[in-house]
């Protein structure tokens, strides 16, 4: 399936100082690693490459060990992503109620596998084992809202809701 | 006086429109110059009625739903502000049969106040039980939990006064108290619903805790997929703090209980409460061998008291009615209530809190009111990803531990799965193998490389290829996988499967044992 494949660029002057400004304010924390890492990446949508010598010398760990654990946990962001990062729930309650049709339906549409990212940049399509919102499955979710009783025609809505939004 | 109209906050309710509802309803109001009170509420766990909106009405709370944005106008029409009759009108909701007939001990507040107002909390026996435990010293508070039978409600099932007396009766310099919100078993929301719906009875449960056995402070690690309860949690935190139920002088009993919540990373095994710790710590979430136990060298290497959010949620009532109260409901050594979360293809999903001994058909049939799709329900997944696949033959078996168990299935988090006949166990079972590849922490080679292997001999046996070799091979997997690992993500991976195989073997291609 055809994929963008996205170069990192080069990191701005407000994304340096966002980096630091998250480890400034979460270093002094207890197991103060995964703050830092939920800092960057509310604030930048990712963790570059570039973070890893700042947490590692604030933290007094190894380059190693940082990366170590960015790689371990599915939510953190090595790359950009798109715009939107839409998770389709890939779990029981959710195939029970027709998730499966659901999955195909978004890769087509989107014309991506898993983690893969529209050729405009507009979505990333993540896999995600429940949401929590097994009583309303199939479940959905689009940056931070969770949506519930999911089909393919609101899904249509939904990523055309997206498009939309990055025209205006 | 405004009349008081209630749309929930939580996120499920969210999901399907509540926000859009919530506005739609003030702006009718408005402009029909009627004077109301919008309060957001926590969800009554009706969820195929969400948005569910009820109208507080001089007799009750009357309930209307599920309501879209497009009603709203209708509804205004139809008088429902003082409970006019709609098609969508369900009476009173306390009357609803699917909540009539629970025993809401753990949930008795959720849906029904406001969450972050203490008022509301207070005034529906709030802080009762934190009241209580500032009289008792620890010995005493760790009794009443030891007595009530209360078992911990995160999948493991051991006695949560055991486990405080440990912490109780080890010196630390420091101790904790850490709850586990990860809920990543699939098909369970309990957690999520409480913090988001009742957040100060988890903040009570965990304050309790910490004076039972000298910690003073707690963390909750909450899952990274629940951004609406991260940010309840945070404010019920400021608020109980500014109140005084938290911090240096807890409720004035001159002794300390901080609280402070992280977010996980989206890892399943970041459940398993050492692998749980070290995230916690800023590590990989790789599990630690046991012993030594958590109790006696947890977080930061210090005594730690870890339970599930249902577990916690539960102690304030104990300590406020009574061990005997809690005690009293259930079978056997399965004492109290159990928050049920039905999930799947039901007609009426949603939270149904029921003590131990109820079975599965009454769950699915009486409150999930069958299956969603109207056709027969073949099979059900309870306790989560790691649960075996119930079939009906065995849904009459009562929902007790020990019952459970011994039927080679387990009740875990409470969540129950409901598949139709369409459901391929075949692909449920390869499904299960590939969660358990996708999710290991790699510490195992059973796990790591045995669950990958699982798959694809899966697919082989779908694909029809040297299906009894490959039969065999499964059989071997299971075994190794079930004996050789470290926790049970690895040893539990196997029951999905072979409870697939067992009782469902001609979606595998294996001829029934009664053949057609
Ligand atoms: C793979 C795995 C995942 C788990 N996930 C959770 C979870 O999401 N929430 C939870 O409370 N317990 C979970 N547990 C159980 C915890 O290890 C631990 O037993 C529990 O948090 C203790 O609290 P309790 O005694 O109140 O149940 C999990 C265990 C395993 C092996
Ligand atoms: S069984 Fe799997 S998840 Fe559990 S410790 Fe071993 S490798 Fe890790
Ligand atoms: S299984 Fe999809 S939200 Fe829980």
């Amino acid at each position: 399936m055809p994929q963008a494949t996205v170069t990192p660029p080069p990191l701005s002057d407000a994304q340096h100082a966002a980096i630091r400004q998250a480890v400034e304010s979460h270093q002094s924390l207890p197991g103060a690693l995964l703050p830092i890492l939920h800092a960057i990446q509310d604030a930048l949508g990712w963790v570059p490459a570039e973070a890893v010598p700042v947490i590692a010398g604030a933290l007094n760990l190894s380059r190693a060990e940082v990366h170590g654990v960015i790689s371990f946990y599915h939510h953190f962001h090595t790359a950009p992503t798109g715009r939107t990062v839409v998770q389709v729930c890939r779990a029981e309650s959710c195939q029970a109620k027709g998730g499966e049709l659901l999955e195909a339906h978004a890769k087509t549409l989107l014309g991506v596998d898993w983690h893969g990212t529209t050729a405009d940049g507009t979505v990333t399509l993540e896999p995600v084992y429940c949401l929590g919102n097994c009583a309303c499955s199939p479940a959905i979710q689009v940056g931070d809202e969770i949506l519930g009783r999911m089909s393919c025609a609101r899904f249509d809505a939904v990523i055309a809701g997206l498009r939309e939004e990055v025209a205006a | 006086m405004s009349i008081r109209i209630f749309v929930p906050i939580d996120s499920g309710a969210l999901s399907v429109g509540a926000n859009e509802v919530a506005k739609a309803i003030a702006a009718e109001a408005a402009k029909r110059g009627i004077d109301i009170e919008l309060v957001r509420n926590g969800s009554r766990g009706l969820y195929w009625l969400e948005p569910l909106v009820e109208v507080d009405a001089h007799a009750g709370r009357l309930a209307y739903g599920p309501v879209t944005v497009e009603d709203v106008p209708a509804l205004f029409d139809a008088g429902f502000v003082d409970g006019g009759m709609h098609r969508l009108g369900h009476g009173l909701t306390e009357h609803i049969p699917f909540l009539a007939g629970q025993e809401r001990l753990t949930f008795q507040r959720v849906g029904i106040t406001a969450p972050l107002s203490l008022d509301d909390y207070l005034a529906h026996g709030g802080f009762a039980g934190l009241t209580q435990a500032i009289t008792l010293d620890g010995a005493a508070i760790v009794k009443a939990v030891t007595d009530s039978g209360l078992r911990g409600r995160g999948g493991a099932a051991f006695p949560t006064g055991i486990k405080w007396n440990t912490v109780l009766n080890t010196a630390g310099s420091q101790k904790y108290v850490v709850c586990n919100a990860d809920e990543g078993d699939s098909g369970t929301f309990s957690d999520r619903m409480l913090m988001e719906g009742d957040p100060f009875c988890l903040i009570e449960g965990m304050a309790i805790a910490g004076l039972a056995v000298g910690a003073t402070q707690g963390y909750i690690y909450l899952r990274s997929e629940y951004p609406h309860a991260f940010k309840t949690l945070k404010a019920a935190i400021e608020l109980a703090r500014a109140a005084g139920w938290l911090g240096a002088d807890v409720a004035g009993s001159g002794r300390a209980f901080e609280l402070e919540v992280r977010l996980g990373a989206g890892a399943y095994i970041c459940g398993e409460e050492t692998a749980m710790l070290e995230s916690l710590e800023g590590k990989r979430g790789i599990v630690r061998f046991k012993p030594p136990l958590p109790a006696i060298q947890g977080l930061f290497g210090k005594p730690t008291v870890i339970n599930n959010v249902m577990s916690f949620a539960a102690v304030p009532l104990i300590l406020a009615k009574g061990a005997a109260f809690y005690r009293d409901y259930g079978m056997g050594r399965s004492h109290g209530t159990l928050p049920f979360q039905l999930a799947g293809n039901l007609r009426h999903p949603g939270l149904v809190e029921k003590a131990f001994g109820i079975t599965l058909r009454e769950l699915l049939l009486d409150y999930g009111g069958g299956s969603a799709s109207g056709r027969p329900i073949r099979a059900v997944q309870v306790g989560g990803p790691l649960g075996a696949f119930v079939p009906e033959s065995q849904f009459d078996v009562p929902l007790d531990y020990e019952t459970y168990a011994a039927m080679g299935a387990m009740i875990g988090h409470g969540g129950i799965v409901a598949f139709d006949d369409t459901a391929d166990m075949a692909r449920l079972a390869r499904y299960a193998m590939e969660f358990c590849a996708t999710e290991s922490c790699g510490k195992c080679t059973p796990c790591r490389i045995g669950s990958t292997r699982g798959v694809e001999v899966i697919d082989r046996i779908i694909a029809g290829e040297a299906r009894e070799a490959n039969l065999d091979l499964l059989d071997s997997l299971c075994d190794t996988l079930l004996h050789g690992s470290l926790c049970a993500l690895g040893g539990m991976a196997p029951y999905p499967v072979k409870s697939a195989l067992k009782h469902f073997p001609e979606d595998f291609g294996v001829e029934p044992v009664t053949a057609e």
